[in-house]
């Protein structure tokens, strides 16, 4: 079946190739055809992804270690959830679920805007399947999942065990589908200036693909800090590491992108600005894919050095050239229909968000690429940490959370003085309840966070009086109960109270971020069973050791030493924590003449102990001191070297019986971290809140309201 | 397997051939219809229209604007979605 992929990616190749021609020649002669031809290669691109992606995961499903890929990068003893999962753990495979995602969600968009935007489509379709024969060309030249060996190994080298986790494996088709979704935007935006309709049709077309992207990317991002959070082993969620800015940039520029589109929308400004923002969207998302790849900076996320660099810096210059090219030939059409009327408006408060947004996505390009800027200024490579990061971002997301507040209340084109006061009363009222409550309680240790406090709980206020308001309006309007109300002006208005509950949703994850970061109590300590340490007022006692081999059928999957702990605060027991070191066995555990050489000497990860709440969790991870378990493996694997397996195995088992009841010493890094859940809580409000805001209307729904304004329109152009 | 890979690439380049040529199949060549692609974006900004008034007047009603600028606004935008229908009935 691999020559079936080959051949496969070979077609879509050439299906992409001839797609772009038809496409191209289609809106030149105005041959409608041909234009149909060029979306129908589209399908056939999504049709042909399908089929080679069956292929490359029936493999990984089958272990068919004849595929390099799978021998590579999966094992027998990788469990089949993780089996199905590990396709796209390779470079390969992430680069051909790229070009799946890709072509299914443009099949989709081309699909709903067959019947309009029939200039600018063509265009875009070129575009997009000039995107899929980038990619299908480094799959089919560079990069290809289905080259084969003529001998297969007995077993595979393994999926690597920090990606044996159920976030990791939704995380990768998360942040790819926001990638390929920026695509579209991108894809429009071009045809647009190219065919010189910059009007705001192309938006409204794409409008929820761009709603859909900055969902599923922040999905994705969110993902990966939980993974970060709960299998790293060093307790944090974010460390500015360069994939995870990488995936941070189009996500803060198509966040800003989200909320200029609607004053381009309602009044024909910031066109320049809103294809700026979304063309360097689109280029920052195959930023972000190059850099996974490229090996140019050091990052836990990188597939490694390859030699797919310069194709995409290849991409990525037409992609800025072409861009800036395509903006400054169209800038007389792109001028502004109105100026701004009020700096009190939301247009004005938007243009606020939008420069504290692109601000932030400033700052994390300088910080990321920072180490390339400095070797080629100084040829030394410097890298900015976590502090540096932390002093240019948390002012901006504190302005940001702050603006997300007062967005919302401020009207369109020119907000009065006394309706601004009237509806920032009640919020200011609570934001200063908040205030007075937290310094009463004395939380005064970070004055960035106290401000983050109050600047949330602003627009927390905001956000509940806005939703009361709208209920009481319905409710006068329809005469429905509260309820009824609510669901009725959320369904009519999805789009505002899905943005609402988006901005709900990150005042709450910001909370969570700030406490965390401010009141974190974390300790590096070295115990052995019976002593106890104490960390932010709990104390942590080092009960006993744990060792134990697991099996996935008859093969060792992993040793795992650990450690129970309990944990109390002022006497009285809190929870038991449960924390390992699991050790993972090479392809080849024998290979050294010493099983458990073979065993200590391949991966291994932390399973991290976590008691986690809603106002604090406590998170420890154990590693063996390294010095004492040393010692006990290099005595045993000396006894043991040479002699027959199952022997070998029988000192395995001895060593874990000596862990267990030797008072072996191990280092813990221990953390008392409040409001983390807030993070993860404030993640899911933002997805329901995305949820609402790009579902579309109900057909009848519409229709009748349609209905009634076109009444009331067409009486009155009969007074007129 | 090995004789069934032939099989099964051809078989799918056909699909492939098939739908990718099914418009240039249909027959005569079918010459761009401006009017029908004009209709259908004139009708997405309708929409776009009425849903810019319901949000005014929602803004109205939860105290973002005062009924005389909301009075004015919506004068403004009903004119426009006047003017988006004629162009619409001039279509035909």
């Amino acid at each position: 079946m691999a020559t079936v992929g080959q051949a496969c990616l070979i077609l879509a190749l050439l299906t992409c190739v001839y797609g772009i021609v038809a496409s191209l020649y289609g809106a030149r002669a105005g041959r409608r055809d041909w234009v149909d031809s060029g979306r129908r290669a589209v399908y056939a691109l999504a049709f042909l992804a399908i089929v080679s992606f069956a292929i490359l995961v029936s493999a990984f499903l089958r272990s068919d270690f004849h595929y390099e890929v799978v021998a590579t990068h999966s094992s027998t003893t990788t469990p089949a959830f993780y089996r199905a999962a590990a396709a796209w753990s390779s470079q390969e495979g992430s680069l051909l679920l790229w070009v799946l995602l890709l072509s299914l969600w443009s099949s989709v968009v081309l699909f709903l805007v067959r019947r309009h935007l029939r200039d600018v489509a063509p265009y875009a379709t070129a575009v997009l399947l000039g995107f899929g024969a980038f990619f299908t060309g480094l799959l089919v030249f560079a990069a290809t999942p289905f080259k084969t060996m003529a001998v297969a190994p007995p077993e595979g080298t393994g999926l690597d065990p920090l990606l044996r986790h159920p976030s990791m494996m939704i995380h990768p088709p998360m942040l790819y589908s926001g990638y390929t979704l920026w695509a579209i935007p991108f894809a429009f935006a071009v045809g647009a200036l190219i065919v010189r309709r910059v009007d705001a049709d192309w938006i409204r077309a794409t409008r929820r693909f761009a709603l859909a992207a900055w969902c599923f990317l922040g999905i994705g991002i969110l993902l990966g800090a939980r993974w970060s959070y709960a299998e790293l082993g060093w307790g944090g969620y974010w460390a500015w590491d360069p994939v995870e800015n990488a995936s941070l940039l189009p996500w803060l520029t198509g966040t800003a992108f989200i909320h200029s589109v609607m004053v381009q929308e309602k009044r024909g400004m910031l066109k320049v600005w809103n294809v700026s923002l979304v063309l360097a969207t689109g280029t920052l998302a195959v930023l972000g894919t190059f850099l996974v790849r490229s090996g140019i900076l050091d990052s836990i996320h990188a597939f490694g050095a390859s030699t797919l660099g310069a194709p995409f810096v290849i991409l990525i210059g037409l992609m800025i050239a072409g861009g800036i090219y395509l903006v400054v030939s169209r800038r007389a059409l792109l001028a502004s229909e109105h100026k701004l009327d009020s700096l009190l408006s939301r247009e004005a408060a938007f243009l606020g968000n939008n420069l504290v947004l692109v601000g932030l996505a400033f700052v994390v390009f300088w910080g990321t690429f920072f180490p390339l800027i400095s070797e080629a200024v100084t040829g030394t490579k410097a890298a900015v940490g976590p502090p540096w990061f932390n002093r240019y971002t948390v002012p901006l997301a504190l302005v940001l959370v702050l603006l997300s507040g007062i967005g919302p209340v401020i009207a369109w084109r020119r907000a009065t003085w006394a309706n601004a006061r009237r509806n920032l009363l009640a919020p200011t009222a609570a934001a200063l309840a908040v205030l007075a409550a937290l310094l009463a309680f004395g939380v005064t240790k970070s004055a960035t966070s106290l401000a983050m406090f109050v600047f949330a709980a602003f627009t927390v206020a905001v956000v509940v009086q806005e939703f009361a308001r709208g209920v009481a309006a319905r409710r006068a309007m329809a005469r429905e109960g509260p309820l009824r109300a609510l669901v009725s002006l959320v369904q009519r208005n999805r789009r505002r109270y899905g943005g609402y509950t988006v901005h709900l949703g990150m005042a709450v994850l910001f909370v969570g971020v700030a406490a965390s970061t401010a009141f974190q109590h974390a300790r590096d300590v070295r115990l052995t069973p019976g002593t106890t340490a104490t960390v932010g007022g709990y104390q942590v006692k080092y009960v006993r050791a744990t060792a134990r081999p697991v099996y996935r059928g008859e093969r060792l999957e992993r040793v795992a030493l650990g450690a129970v702990l309990d944990v109390r605060k002022d006497g009285r027991h809190v929870t038991t924590l449960r924390t390992e070191r699991g050790y993972y066995p090479s392809a080849a555990p024998f290979a050294s003449g010493s099983l458990i050489r073979g065993i200590f000497d391949g991966d291994a990860t932390s399973e991290v102990g976590m008691k986690a709440g809603l106002t604090r969790d406590l998170w420890t991870a154990i590693q063996p001191d390294p010095e004492y378990l040393n010692k006990v493996i290099d005595a045993t694997a000396a006894k043991t070297a040479g002699k027959p397996p199952a022997q070998q195995a029988q000192a395995v088992g001895r060593l874990l019986s000596v862990y267990r009841q030797g008072a072996f010493p191990a280092q813990f890094r221990i953390i008392s971290s409040p409001l983390v859940s807030w993070i993860w809580l404030g993640g899911i409000i933002v997805f329901a809140g995305g949820l609402i805001a790009l579902w579309p209307a109900p057909d009848a729904a519409r229709r009748r309201v349609t209905a009634g304004y076109a009444a009331r329109v067409a009486r009155e152009l009969g007074r007129a | 397997m090995d004789f069934l890979a032939p099989v099964i690439v051809i078989v799918v380049l056909g699909v492939v051939v098939w739908l990718v040529s099914g418009p240039l199949r249909a027959g005569a060549t079918v010459v761009e219809d401006a009017d029908a692609a004009r209709r259908e974006d004139l009708e997405a900004a309708k929409e776009a229209k009425y849903r810019e008034i319901r949000d005014a007047e929602l803004d109205f009603r939860t105290g973002k604007l005062s009924e005389a600028d909301w009075r004015a606004l919506d004068r403004e935008l009903r004119a426009e979605a006047m003017e988006l229908l004629r162009r619409l009935d001039a279509l035909g």
